[in-house]
């Protein structure tokens, strides 16, 4: 027992050193070699940080497009999904609630339109992306409050759908963010 | 959505193939054959020598048993005090606050015996300090006490008759420095250079593109993502776990995690089949495992890309699945797979909120941590499964009629009686528990707590029962994912789930280690005609059965009061 608990005392230690001292530091400085030097990928406007590259945004302007509902209100302090199952009726009312907004605010738009993920929340409460037709729903709406041709805003669009990794594997999806400060650019 | 079905597919081919050479480089380290990682061994023998350690001592079952036992012992005390005074120690930028004491409790249990469930947040729960030290550090050591574990019992397989497991320390370190962390400097880079955080700054605060201030939360993550899942603990840098945006970027980190956490209990299978020469055994269990794992993805897969009915009766369009608690960079498909891969396998990192998922997506969840052997954990995983074939071994000898024997031993009355105990125990627990806070949550819902019952639950009715029984169910199988709407920081669940989880680790790893133990010392009967061949397919037929009658008889009530019941009423 007592040799056991001695071997364990200083094996512990060894390990300390090894796995959560040396290891992390070396990741560390691996990790300053790449984009973003470790501390998170930024993207900028006019040489101003607006945002991380990875981290989804709020958005509730008429004149951009909308992410998805966050159970965090986007605050990357912290991040959680609702955790709402399935059949609980707060949670429907929640989300019907949230079809009828986005309704008032796109009148053009019938319920059939709106993608579901426009109206769920994410997991992480961060989501950068949404679906292709998340963001092509609200290109009427946009164009009528930033007075350019919905053309403008397709093909604007179809720049920022992301494909698949390799064109083979997972969803395509649009950044939010990277869709509007492009849109912010855009020449009235 | 054909993508995404291509995206899994590849997935679950490309973790098979890298599994192979990596089964057999891990068989090859621990019987002791040249590998490329050779060029640890100064490193290795200067531990020895500074630990006092012998390598080549035998150890029968009860020694290795209890070199186990006593080092996790100093881990508990180790980590227990380091969380309850984290704010007084260095590396916390973010000013966060010290554990509860019942808090502490349930987290440092959790991360010992490789659950990780975190009844805490990443951003706020912890420090950088103790992220690494206690966190990383268990996620390494917890890790290879599940595959020394198993080795010990292989040792046992190997020779016709022996007292000897081998020696634990050495098993135990070689697990660390041979396997583990190269794997994990691999992925850790990987993840590095595709978006994961690695450097020591604290929250950064900007004002975003439409004028908000908000706050991004950070921190050296990348080392601890790959453990995470290298190590099947499945604990969280981020409070969103590997739905994170930084803790899970893009697609390809979505792939490469789904790899790490399978690699190592595929791997170890078909390890198990080259080191104890018996590789159609290996091929068999493999069989049956993918059998059961795909049994329990694809009806996930097809409720999840199907979406929710009840939003699709609110008139919307589901084209991109059931979207709640999920990721677009993910979808559906790929969440799906996750939520079962991360269930079986004992991982418990989500990539989705597995609260939202569909009723029968959340059954198939809950019964991969019920049976927690297809594949299952780093090394528990595969003793899990040996439980299952010694009462499967037991129930054939009674249908011809024979003394039941395994790889030439006697199975006898006691090893039957361990096997049983050990399969009881986690019906008794996941039902008994459940029952008991159900109970509060019914009856006495406003009993004078901090958190008083009335408050645990997220969701009324069927649902918020499913709560409740997917908590213990993921604490007796020390797997960590939760329905997370579940109020689980207060005395009650911390400190009942911290129980748990010690009899769901110890007792399933006392009980195989020791049924290996007895068995090994017995005298060895060579095969004959009448001798019952476990490496058939029949056998594995009839291991696969006894799984599902000792599961279905097990939790079948749990399951159609909480998943089926509110499946039904979702119509």
């Amino acid at each position: 027992m007592k040799k056991n608990l001695l071997i364990s005392l200083k094996l512990t230690v060894a390990l300390i050193i090894v796995l959560a001292v040396l290891y992390p530091l070396f990741i560390a400085a691996v990790g300053r070699l790449t984009p973003g030097g470790g501390r998170g990928e930024t993207l900028s406007t006019n040489g101003k940080v607006v945002g991380y590259a990875r981290i989804g945004q709020k958005f509730t302007d008429d004149k951009y497009f909308w992410g998805r509902p966050s159970a965090v209100d986007y605050n990357a302090a912290g991040s959680a999904g609702s955790n709402k199952g399935p059949s609980n009726p707060d949670y429907l009312a929640v989300v019907a609630a949230r079809i009828d907004t986005f309704l008032v605010h796109n009148p053009t738009v019938t319920k059939e339109q709106i993608p579901a993920d426009l109206v769920t929340a994410s997991g992480s409460g961060l989501d950068p992306h949404i679906s292709p037709q998340a963001a092509r729903v609200q290109i009427a709406r946009i164009a009528h409050v930033r007075g350019v041709t919905p053309q403008v805003l397709e093909s604007l669009v179809d720049t920022y759908t992301e494909s698949p990794m390799l064109g083979l594997f997972g969803p395509a999806r649009v950044h939010v963010l990277r869709l509007n400060i492009a849109l912010d650019q855009l020449k009235p | 959505m054909n993508t995404e079905i291509l995206g899994v597919i590849v997935t679950f081919l490309i973790t098979v193939l890298l599994a192979y050479p990596l089964g057999v480089y891990i068989a090859r380290v621990f019987s002791g054959e040249k590998t490329f990682s050779d060029f640890l061994l100064p490193v290795e023998r200067f531990l020895y020598r500074v630990c006092g350690i012998n390598p080549q001592e035998p150890m029968n079952w009860k020694q290795f048993l209890k070199a186990m036992l006593t080092i996790n012992l100093v881990w508990f005390v180790y980590g227990f005090f380091l969380l309850l005074f984290q704010d007084r120690l260095p590396l916390n930028p973010d000013g966060n606050p010290a554990q509860t004491p019942d808090l502490a409790f349930n987290t440092i249990i959790s991360f010992l015996v490789n659950c990780d469930l975190q009844h805490y947040s990443g951003e706020s729960g912890v420090t950088y300090f103790t992220q690494l030290f206690v966190i990383t550090f268990l996620q390494f050591v917890s890790a290879a006490t599940g595959i020394a574990m198993l080795i010990g019992v292989l040792n046992s397989l190997r020779a016709k008759t022996t007292d000897n497991l081998g020696n634990f320390w050495e098993i135990f370190l070689k697990t660390n420095t041979r396997i583990l962390l190269p794997l994990c400097i691999v992925g850790a880079v990987l993840l590095a250079f595709n978006g994961a955080p690695t450097s020591f700054d604290g929250k950064d605060t900007i004002t975003t593109l439409q004028g908000d201030t908000v706050q991004v939360s950070r921190g050296p993550a990348a080392g601890m993502i790959a453990i995470k899942h290298i190590g099947t603990n499945g604990g969280g840098w981020f409070g969103a776990n590997s739905a994170h945006p930084l803790e899970n970027p893009t697609y390809f980190t979505n792939m490469l995690e789904l790899l790490m956490q399978m690699i190592i209990p595929i791997a170890v299978i078909f390890a198990l089949g080259l080191y104890i020469r018996q590789k159609k055994f290996a091929y068999v269990i493999f069989g049956v495992m993918t059998v059961g794992m795909l049994l329990l993805v694809i009806p996930t897969m097809v409720y999840e890309i199907n979406g929710s009915p009840a939003i699709a009766n609110l008139g919307v369009s589901q084209t991109t699945g059931a979207m709640e608690g999920k990721e677009v960079r993910f979808g559906p498909a790929s969440s799906a797979y996750w939520s079962i891969v991360t269930t079986i396998i004992s991982t418990g990192s989500v990539n989705s909120m597995h609260d939202s998922s569909m009723p029968l997506s959340g059954m198939m969840q809950m019964l991969g941590m019920m049976v927690n052997a297809f594949y299952g954990g780093c090394g528990v995983g595969i003793l899990n499964y040996y439980i299952y074939i010694i009462i499967a071994v037991f129930i054939s000898g009674l249908m011809v009629g024979r003394t039941p024997e395994f790889m030439g031993h006697k199975v006898e009355a006691r090893e039957v009686k361990i096997a049983m105990m050990v399969t009881l125990l986690s019906a008794f627990l996941v039902k008994g528990m459940t029952g008991i806070a159900a109970y509060f949550v019914a009856n006495q819902p406003d009993i004078a707590w901090t958190v008083k019952p009335s408050a645990w639950l997220n969701n009324p009715s069927f649902h918020g029962f499913s709560e409740m029984l997917y908590e213990y169910t993921s604490a007796n199988a020390n797997n960590g994912s939760g329905f997370e709407g579940l109020g689980d920081n207060n005395i009650f669940w911390n400190v009942t789930t911290g129980f748990v989880l010690i009899l769901g680790r110890f007792l399933p790893i006392i009980g195989p280690v020791a049924i290996a133990g007895l068995l090994a010392r017995k005298k060895y009967i060579p095969e004959a005609a009448g001798t019952l061949r476990t490496d058939s397919f029949t056998f594995g037929m009839m291991t696969f059965a006894v799984i599902v009658i000792v599961t279905a008889l097990s939790f079948f009530p749990p399951l159609a009061l909480g998943p089926l019941a509110e499946y039904f009423s979702l119509k």
